[in-house]
This record gives C-alpha cells, structure tokens and sequence, in this order.
C-alpha cells in the first residue's frame, strides 16, 4: 500500500522543553496508525502538527507526496482531544455548518444515526454530556468523509457500547481504503484497531512495529498472574520479582513449569492462578516504566 | 468559499439573537438613555450663557471689562460670518466682534436678550457705540443634538465588542482551532464575521432609531439614505477597530482592557454628550483622530442642519480610508492561535 503521509525529523519546543524530538514514521494507506505513549509524551503536539494546526520548529510533513494545502485540509477528518464549539448552537446546526465548509459532505442523518445523536440533535451543544460531546465531535470529523482520519483519544470519556461502535466504524473506514491516526491510553484498543503502532516518552519514538511483532521482539516470556492475597508481598517481590497491580500479582517468566514449581515450595495456593501471554500494556510500561492513565 | 463564509454567519447569527439578555441589552440601553434624557434633562447645556468673541489684537476698554463678567463662558472665534449658524442654533447665546463692535443675537433666544443688556451696559460709559444684527432660528433642543451621538456610541460598543471580545474568545476556547483544521480560510471567516456583525447592528440600531423616534420627536432634517450611509460606515470603521484588536489576543481580560482603552476615551472625547465647542484645541485635534466624532459629527450635521451628502464628505472620506487600513492591518496580523 502507498504511503500516504510521511513526517521526517520532526521537533517542536515549547521554551526550554523539547514536547517533540525528532520524529519520523510513514503512514500507509488504508491502515491505522497508533500513537501510544504516557501522558505528556508528545502525541497531540506530534498528532496536531501533522494536522497543520501546530508548525513544527524542523522537519516536514508530507501529505500525498506534497506538503499540507487545501487537498488536505478537504480530505482530512479530525477530532481533538479538546474541543470547544460556538456558543447558542444546536447540534444538527453545528453539523450543517461543517459540511457546508467541504465540497463534499456525509448526510447530517446518517452521521447522526451512524453515532446514535438522534436523541439530542436539537439540544444546544453546550448541555451535551462528555460522552454525547465526544460522538458528536467524532461525527464532525467524519462530516466530510475524510480521506485521512485523525483521531486524538477519540475514546476517552465514550460507555463501552460507543467505544465498541467506534471499533467497528474505524475497521469499517479501514475497509473503505482511508487512513487513521489515532491516540489512545487503551491497549486493548490499539492492538484491536491497529496495524502500526509507535510508543512515545519524552517527545521520541522508542518503539514502532506493528503489535504482534513488537511483542514478538520484546518478550520470549509469559505471565503468571496471582491473587495479590494469595501471595504475600515481600515472598513475591524477594523470590519472583512479582509486581503488583491493583489486587493482582504478575510474575514474568520464561519456564512457567519452574515458577509453579517454585510457588509450591512456599505453599501458595494455585486455585486463582492464570497464565497469560505479555500483552501491548506489559509492553508499554517495560518502555515507558510509568503507570498508564486509565 | 461564499458557501463557507454562509455557513460561518448563519451560525454567528443565531449566536447572537439566542443570547437574549445581551441582545435586549444593547436595544434597551441606548433607548434608556434617551428617555432619562428626554425627560430628566429637558434643559440645556449646563453652562448658562455663552458668547463667542472674534480675535482681537488685545483686549482693552469696554471689551475687556464684558470679558470679565462672571458666568459667562467666553469663546474664541476666528471670524464672525462662518459661525454666525451657532446663533441661530441657540449654540451660543452672542456673538461679538470687538474689531467692528458688531454682535448678532437670536431674536427668540431668552439667553440672548440677557446676554445682550450685558453687553451693552459694558459699554454704556465708553462712547463707543454698538451695532446690532438678529438672527433667526430654532433652538436646537439637547435631545436632539445627542440622539446622533447615542447611535452612534452604541454602534462603538456594538462593533468593538461584537467583533473584538467575540474572536478573543474564540480563540481563548478553542473554536478558532476546530475552524482551522476545516478549509475555512482566515479571510472567509474574518468576512463571515464582519458581515455578521454590520448586519446586526444595523438592524439593532433602525430598530433603536424607529424606537427614539415614537418617544421623542426629534429633528431630522437631512436625507434618511445619507444617514444610513454614515451609520453604516461608521459601522464598518469599528468592526474593522475590533477586528485589530482581536487578530492575535488570546487572553478575554487584555481584550476587554485595550477594547475599554479604545472605547472610553471615545465616549467622553468624541462630543458624544457635550460640545467640544471652546474645549482646549488641543482636545479638539484629538477629536479628530477618534472615529466616532467623525460619525457623530457626520449623523448631526445630517439631522440638525439637514446636510447633503457632500458636505459630509471628509467625515465619510476619513471613515472609509481609516476601514481600509484597519482592515488591511486586521487581516495581515491576524492569528488563529
Ligand atoms: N502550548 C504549549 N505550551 C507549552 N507546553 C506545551 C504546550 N502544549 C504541550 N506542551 C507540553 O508538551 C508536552 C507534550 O504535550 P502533549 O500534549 O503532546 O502530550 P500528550 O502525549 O498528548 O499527552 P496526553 O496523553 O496527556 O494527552 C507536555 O509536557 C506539555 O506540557
Ligand atoms: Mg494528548
């Protein structure tokens, strides 16, 4: 598949503080491309200068061979990770108001069924709930039937129905031939809708391959996981380097057989006792090393 | 693009007529002030008498001793002949010219005859004899002297703060943002805007005109099309102020603070509520460089001496050439963050 957008060498500072340090990726068509990274990483800084809304300090941005004009800005959908919108307008108004800025524009009724806002089309857009907000602007990005899709957390805030229905809208962009950008703090969702993903820390790409093959290259092992109450706290930090998340304990391991062995000597009970295979969060906090933002 | 400059008014539009407590706002104020002024104020100007003097070499004899009378405010004129309307708008009370002793009064003006025996008792022992001319004329009522300076302070704030305080916070919340990441160019909006906004205030200040006119009948000598013209330029040159203003702030207090800066000085320097008639010269050329003394002068000259469209020219010249380079400038520097 062709490349449809290309950044090369990008940075941008913000004072004294590099957000973004020399990044490049290419994004092919018909893909999705997942930005992951802790909190303050660089994503949107490096999501909204590949939308033309930030100028990078160096480096360039290539949309269709070309730097970002008027093509792109027609072809492209976005969605912030914040918004605001005018005041005193209803939602089917704000609607209609974006799709007369494109030469094309999606049917206001179907986008409205597509993202279920039939129940509030008429009500002003500042008395909308977070999540009701978050698929209206997610229609919005979609109102020109974009080529290009950028999505910033297009998830955050969404019930899980929504965030499902959003899954299968972005496979079924996918299979219509168009491209997503998006960013998300929910791993499950990036190895769910993404073909490419890169982790951020500190403004740089630390890792970028598609998920399976990123796991495939950083983990020969697998994970035990245990009741946190049924293994005492200092036996699993001191004899299986165990840690503990939430009520659970994981210890990694390349030879389970070993371990289980290992865990009987100190008679901890298996009863709850689950293997599992690493997964893109285990991953992401081997690299990052800090806890992801719910 | 026009589709996108509609769409961008249509939504600025219903912006404005839903926010209804702003709205009744800046159509009650204005109306307001007028009726205390209609019946609170039925007097006129504070100062009781004032009689303009033609220049003289020096003041000495009769003259000098009038000069001296207390509560009178003396003004100075160049020439008698080009002022000599003034009478007769019952603007001054007397106009004296100490070079020919000749004085003009208005023949129905109470002020005038008082003035009058003054003067003429300044100059009973001096031998020098006087000569009298009368002029006719209404008395131009207070009411109707400020009506024009009312619209068009009320198109000032209208227009600053309509567009000025508007994109400001836009672009403080972020809706600028979502409009630049769509073809709209800095252009369509900025006419989406201006648009919207003349056209509202044109439509609030008729609605606000047609009001003053069924509570008080005030004069209106002049062409009903050449006033509109001067509001409407008048219009136009402060959106395009606002639009300066507003092209980079980001922060709502800075904009209210230069807005205010503007808007202030301009309420009380621009002879909105008073004369600048006598007030220092210097004051009078500052006056000048203010784009609502332009439209007030321009609306009264209309109203009150029923003026042609050309003899407000070099108001309408100022105002449309002051637009274009404020707009020129708007645009250039204009920033969408
Ligand atoms: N306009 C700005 N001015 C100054 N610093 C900024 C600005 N925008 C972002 N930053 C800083 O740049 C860094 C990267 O921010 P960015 O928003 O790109 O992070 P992010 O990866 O999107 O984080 P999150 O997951 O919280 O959305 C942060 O340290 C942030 O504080
Ligand atoms: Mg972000």
């Amino acid at each position: 598949m062709p490349v449809v957008l290309q950044v090369a060498n990008l940075v941008k500072s913000f004072g004294s503080l590099t957000a973004v340090n020399d990044v490049s990726f290419e994004i092919r068509q018909g893909s999705c491309f997942g930005l992951l990274g802790p909190n303050g990483a660089g994503k949107t800084t490096t999501i909204e200068m590949m939308e033309g809304i930030k100028t990078p300090d160096s480096g360039t941005i290539r949309y269709q061979g070309k730097p970002l004009g008027e093509r792109f800005r027609n072809e492209a959908g976005i969605m912030f990770q914040t918004t605001a919108l005018q005041e005193h307008i209803k939602v089917r108004e704000i609607m209609l108001q974006f799709s007369r800025f494109y030469p094309d524009s999606a049917s206001i009724d179907e986008l409205a069924s597509q993202f279920a806002l039939h129940d509030f089309l008429h009500q002003d857009t500042r008395k909308l709930s977070g999540g009701q907000k978050q698929r209206l602007l997610l229609a919005m990005a979609q109102i020109n039937k974009p080529k290009i899709l950028f999505l910033d957390e297009p998830t955050t805030g969404l019930d899980p129905q929504s965030r499902r229905n959003l899954w299968k809208e972005v496979q079924k962009i996918k299979e219509e031939g168009a491209t997503v950008l998006l960013t998300t703090h929910y791993m499950e969702e990036a190895y769910e809708l993404c073909d490419e993903i890169a982790i951020m820390d500190h403004g740089r790409i630390i890792a970028h391959d598609a998920p399976d093959a990123l796991l495939a290259a950083h983990f020969d092992d697998v994970v035990v996981q245990l009741h946190a109450a049924d293994i005492p706290r200092d036996i699993g930090e001191r004899e299986f380097h165990a840690t503990y998340r939430n009520d659970s304990a994981h210890i990694v391991t390349g030879d389970v057989n070993k371990t289980i062995e290992h865990l009987l000597q100190f008679d901890i009970p298996l009863d709850r006792l689950r293997i599992r295979a690493r997964d893109l969060e285990d991953l992401f906090l081997e690299l990052t090393g800090k806890e992801l933002r719910a | 693009m026009l589709n996108r400059i509609y769409a961008l008014f249509v939504a600025r539009n219903l912006e404005f007529f839903r926010d209804r407590s702003a709205l009744a706002w800046s159509i009650l104020l204005p109306i307001l002030i007028i009726f205390v002024f209609a019946f609170a104020f039925t007097d006129d100007n504070p100062e009781k008498f004032k009689v303009a003097l033609v220049k003289t070499a020096g003041l000495e004899g009769a003259t000098a001793r009038f000069r001296q009378t207390r509560f009178i405010r003396f003004i100075e004129y160049d020439e008698a002949e080009t002022n000599l309307h003034k009478v007769e708008r019952h603007q001054i009370d007397l106009l004296f010219d100490p070079n020919s002793r000749r004085y003009w009064i208005n023949q129905t003006s109470p002020n005038g005859y008082i003035v009058e025996k003054l003067l003429v008792a300044a100059f009973a022992d001096s031998g020098e004899s006087l000569q009298q001319n009368l002029v006719e004329g209404d008395e131009i009522r207070y009411i109707d002297w400020v009506i024009p300076g009312v619209i068009g302070m009320n198109i000032m704030w209208g227009a600053l703060f309509g567009i000025g305080y508007v994109i400001v916070r836009y672009r403080k919340f972020g809706v600028l943002k979502r409009l630049r990441a769509t073809p709209v160019t800095a252009m369509e909006f900025l006419s989406a805007q201006i648009l919207s906004r003349l056209w509202l205030l044109v439509l609030v200040n008729t609605v606000i005109f047609i009001a003053m006119d069924y509570f008080v009948d005030f004069r209106m000598l002049g062409s009903y099309i050449n006033l509109f013209l001067v509001f409407t330029l008048g219009c136009i040159n402060m959106i395009c102020c606002g639009l300066v203003v507003a092209a980079r702030i980001s922060s709502e207090e800075v904009a209210n603070g230069i807005l205010n800066l503007f808007s202030w000085p301009m309420m009380f320097l621009s002879g909105v509520w008073f004369s600048l008639e006598g007030a220092h010269p210097l004051m009078q050329k500052f006056a000048l460089l203010l784009p609502l003394t332009h439209i007030t002068d321009a609306a009264r000259e209309i109203m009150i001496d029923g003026a042609g469209i050309l003899q407000v020219s070099d108001h309408l010249l100022v105002l449309g050439v002051s637009s274009v380079i404020l707009l020129v400038v708007g645009a250039r520097i204009f920033q969408w963050e």
